[in-house]
């Protein structure tokens, strides 16, 4: 870790700060960022889930049958941290019904399918905000929560909750690194939309108080560097800052690293130390929401890789099937032997093209076995320690590993494994290509699994000591009570008579005039007679199965 | 259409084991090279009957432990330990013990640990120690190097000695073997000789011991290579040797006349193959950066301790095996600070 100067648009150069390790690696830019992005055609029916976000799933506002607006809201948020749903276009709703969604586990979630009616008919939108400035940040807040914004960069969190921060916040980072390779979108939208983002920064400064702005970006992306320099000009709060090119710098706690030499604490959120970090994506999408009223639904996505015929970049609908947009991208290659979504370093390998664009997509890739080939079977670990040496949070992958495959889930938590940001790096250097990530992600699910069991545990033990203590206070009433009573009776008896034998006598007396009762009606006593309803039940269940035992005897 | 789901990276992968280990393997060809221009045949004929005997060796423990051999064999690691060997041991010794010593230290410094990756030790310096304290006599009957040698051995001689045991024609052990440059340095510091006298020995070179600071300079180049590839790093053998310098030169500087200066160290025994290729070995050295320098620094340290009051003239092996057990616990209290944490935590250091 260490500070150097670096170049900028502005013909200067500024001090920045390079975080430990880090790889370099073959950009693959130029496959898709040679043209201009596309419009997506509309497609057969739009797939959209529920749950696209981090936090909860949004609740589902139509019903099937239903006809929608383009932009109607159709889907609420659950709670705080969770996120509006609006259909991306005009039509009717076919179901609500479970579908296979974007998440690396494969498996299917509830999602709301539309069938477009191709009119493209627009709901009433909201009033455009071109006043925010004056406006309460709380009333701005909530229009970006209706909106349905989210995290374009990936990471998918609700925009609305992040912009209210609780802290004061003094400087706004804008996320352009767009460090992965073969991802263009961002890069894309900076060429060719500044304004847009410009747009959404007052908004962000006005809501989080922010003074200034700074706008990373890699230096691999000399137009958009430049195309947002230009834009940002005259505005003194804003400053596009020109960053050198290695993986993962795009990653948040990296980027206001490089920009301003301040750790974010582990195990902490960049207002910690006073910044906000929003994808430049999210800017623009805040813009649209402010400025002209518009809920995100749709977003640029990057369709690339040796895989598809034309790879390039789509203005797309959430919740187009990707099938769909690998079409439009000129379709298969035949060469591309897995469909990734997201960058190949971070992203996740999908089993089928049948599932939707989510509001996190920002990139389908169809890497071919020479770009990405199969490393075979992992070798045992040499402890060469390339792992510790590539790490951009400085944890020792190799260490991380053992603990994790020993299942040693304490161990693996002292040594820092949730500052662990899933990166990637340490695999992509290890020599005996051992999956690392993969075995810190079923560790960190064991942990907060193992946490919700103990959580669950704890609960379970609070109940059963509540009941205890229940039953031992109602025991203790009822020994109180008794007590009284004994008190009560061991004082001396009222007329000699003793009550004890006096109720004995009266109870015989009882039985001898119910017998006599009985009697008189020609019936002798049963001692089934007075069963409780339990001991009732019992007594009929056995004489049923006595019946079918008999039954079937009877057949054979 | 259906895919099938790997793991991340989607990408090429930077390495393999395989190609660390043929990067070493390259790297050691100079040093071989010089070792068999100073001591003759000797040298590839011991190189051969190790490296068949280290993979034949593998092949049985993989067999016998149910493991598919061709993945394993193919890394390449059994020829690392059976060249390092090969390079540590004199030219001449018996083949049998060449043998033994590979199937102790694939066989059982490596396999019955769990295979590359899970042995403590370094294979090629536990099967020499083993060798040295049971052989003692043929592990340190060097031939001298062919210009100084009364009778230089030829192929033929080599064959003779290597399988038959005995030496060529008419010849005693004591005509063909000679001290070591550190050998002699030993003995005759011990006879109370001056640095001056002893350095009038032919054994001596410019610097270090004659041929054999040739065949230092050519690990060194070799070494210098592994560290352009980013094949080692360079904390190990820059400390190793550091620590080796510091100690000889503190030593050399107080009593110039009773220590060998400096470079005699570096360039006389096994302190450059040690510090580039042996001390770097990544399964049993320190794998923090921190650690790394405390493991080289101390190992060069012992080194010299071993060397100038220790029972034996050279002492690469010893220091290495001694700093392999050091190296967990190294590793324990030099963990680096993670970024986002403070130093003063416990457990961390920055």
């Amino acid at each position: 870790m260490s500070v150097h100067r670096y170049p900028q648009p502005s013909g200067r150069s500024r001090r920045l700060w390079r975080f430990h390790g880090g790889v370099h690696l073959p950009d693959r830019k130029a496959l898709s960022n040679t043209r201009p992005p596309l419009r997506a055609e509309l497609p057969g029916r739009l797939i959209l889930p529920l749950q696209q976000h981090i936090g909860e799933a949004a609740e589902p506002l139509v019903k099937a049958g239903d006809r929608v607006l383009k932009g109607q809201l159709i889907g609420r948020p659950r709670s705080y941290v969770s996120a509006a749903l609006h259909a991306p276009t005009s039509g009717r709703v076919t179901a609500i019904e479970d579908h296979p969604v974007p998440h690396p586990s494969g498996l299917s979630a509830p999602c709301i399918l539309i069938e477009p009616d191709g009119e493209e008919r627009w709901a009433e939108l909201p009033e455009p905000m071109p006043d925010f400035g004056t406006r309460d940040p709380a009333e701005i807040r909530e229009r970006i929560r209706w909106a349905g914004i989210v995290g374009l960069g990936g990471a998918a969190f609700p925009a609305s909750v992040k912009l209210n921060p609780g802290r004061p916040i003094h400087t706004l980072i804008l996320n352009g690194a767009e460090c992965e390779p073969y991802i263009t979108c961002d890069d894309l939208l900076m060429r060719g939309r500044p304004e847009a983002i410009l747009e959404g920064i007052p908004i962000l400064l006005h809501l989080t108080g922010a003074e200034r702005c700074l706008i990373g970006i890699e230096d691999n992306k000399p137009e958009a560097i430049r195309a947002l320099y230009e834009a940002a000009r005259g505005d003194e709060r804003i400053e596009v800052v020109r960053i050198p090119t290695l993986y993962p710098s795009g990653g948040e706690k990296q980027l206001i690293y490089v920009l301003t030499g301040k750790e974010v604490p582990s195990n902490g959120l960049p207002a910690d130390i006073g910044m906000v970090c929003h994808n430049v994506g999210t800017a623009a999408a805040i813009a649209d929401a402010v400025l002209r009223g518009r809920p995100l639904i749709s977003r640029l996505v990057t369709v690339t890789g040796g895989g598809v015929a034309q790879p390039g970049n789509f203005e797309a609908l959430i919740g187009t099937p990707v099938a769909d947009l690998i079409r439009q991208a000129g379709g298969y290659t035949g060469r591309g032997d897995r469909l990734v979504l997201g960058g190949p370093m971070m992203g996740f390998a999908l089993s089928d093209d049948g599932i939707p664009l989510h509001k996190a997509g920002n990139c389908l890739l169809l890497p071919t076995p020479e770009e990405a080939p199969d490393p075979g079977s992992a070798l045992a670990c040499i402890r060469c320690g390339r792992c510790a040496e590539a790490c951009p949070v400085n944890l020792l992958p190799q260490q991380l590993y053992w603990f994790a495959r020993a299942k040693d889930l304490d161990r693996v938590q002292d040594f820092n494994l949730f500052d662990c940001i899933e990166c990637a790096c340490c695999a992509q250097v290890c020599p005996s290509h051992i999956p690392l990530v993969q075995y810190y992600r079923y560790a960190k699910t064991e942990i907060w699994e193992r946490e919700r069991e103990r959580r669950q545990a704890e609960h379970a033990r609070r109940r059963h000591e509540a009941r205890q203590a229940r039953l031992e206070r109602l025991e203790r009433e009822r020994q109180a009570r008794l007590r009284k009573k004994k008190a009560a009776l061991a004082k001396p008896p009222a007329k000699g008579d003793d009550p004890r034998k006096a109720a004995i006598e009266a109870a015989k007396r009882r039985a001898a005039e119910k017998r006599a009762a009985l009697a008189a009606q020609g019936k002798t006593p049963r001692n089934t007679e007075n069963l409780t309803p339990a001991q009732r039940r019992q007594v009929e269940a056995a004489e049923a199965r006595r019946a079918a035992a008999a039954g079937s005897d009877t057949q054979e | 259409m259906q895919f099938k789901t790997p793991a991340p990276p989607h990408t090429r992968l930077d390495n393999d084991v395989t190609r660390v280990m043929a990067e070493v393997l390259i790297a050691l060809v100079p040093g071989i090279a010089a070792m068999t221009w100073y001591f003759g045949w000797g040298v590839p004929i011991t190189l051969l009957l190790a490296i068949t005997t280290a993979v034949a060796t593998e092949a049985l423990a993989l067999w016998l432990r149910g493991r598919p051999p061709k993945a394993t064999l193919m890394d390449l690691s059994a020829l690392v330990t059976a060249t390092l060997f090969t390079l540590t041991v004199p030219p001449t010794l018996p083949w049998w013990l060449s043998v033994l010593g590979m199937v102790f230290a694939i066989g059982v410094v490596k396999q019955l640990f769990g295979g590359l990756g899970y042995n403590p030790f370094n294979p090629a310096m536990a099967a020499y120690v083993f060798l040295l304290i049971s052989y003692p006599v043929s592990l340190t009957a060097w031939p001298p190097i062919q210009e100084l040698a009364p009778h230089p051995l030829h192929l033929m001689d080599y064959l003779g000695v290597i399988f038959g045991g005995h030496p060529p024609g008419g010849l005693t052990w004591d005509a063909v073997t000679m001290a070591t440059p550190l050998g002699e340095m030993r003995t005759q510091l011990g006879m109370d000789h001056m640095i001056s006298e002893i350095r009038q020995s032919p054994l001596w070179g410019d610097y270090g011991g004659r041929g054999w600071e040739w065949i230092a300079n050519w690990y060194l180049l070799g070494g210098l290579w592994l560290l352009f590839r980013k094949a080692i790093s360079w904390r190990i053998p820059a400390s190793m040797l550091g620590g080796l310098l510091v100690m000889a030169g503190l030593f050399w500087m107080m009593d110039p006349e009773s220590h060998p200066f400096p470079a005699f160290h570096l360039f006389s025994g096994g302190a450059m193959l040690g510090a580039f290729f042996i001390a770097t070995d990544p399964v049993t050295a320190a794998t923090t950066p921190k650690g790394q320098l405390i493991y080289g620094l101390l190992i060069g340290v012992l080194v010299f301790v071993i060397r100038t009051w220790g029972g034996y003239p050279d002492a690469v092996a010893f220091s290495v095996l001694l700093m392999n057990m050091a190296a967990p616990t190294i590793d324990q209290y030099t963990r680096p600070r993670v970024f986002g944490t403070h130093a003063r935590e416990a457990g961390h250091e920055d």
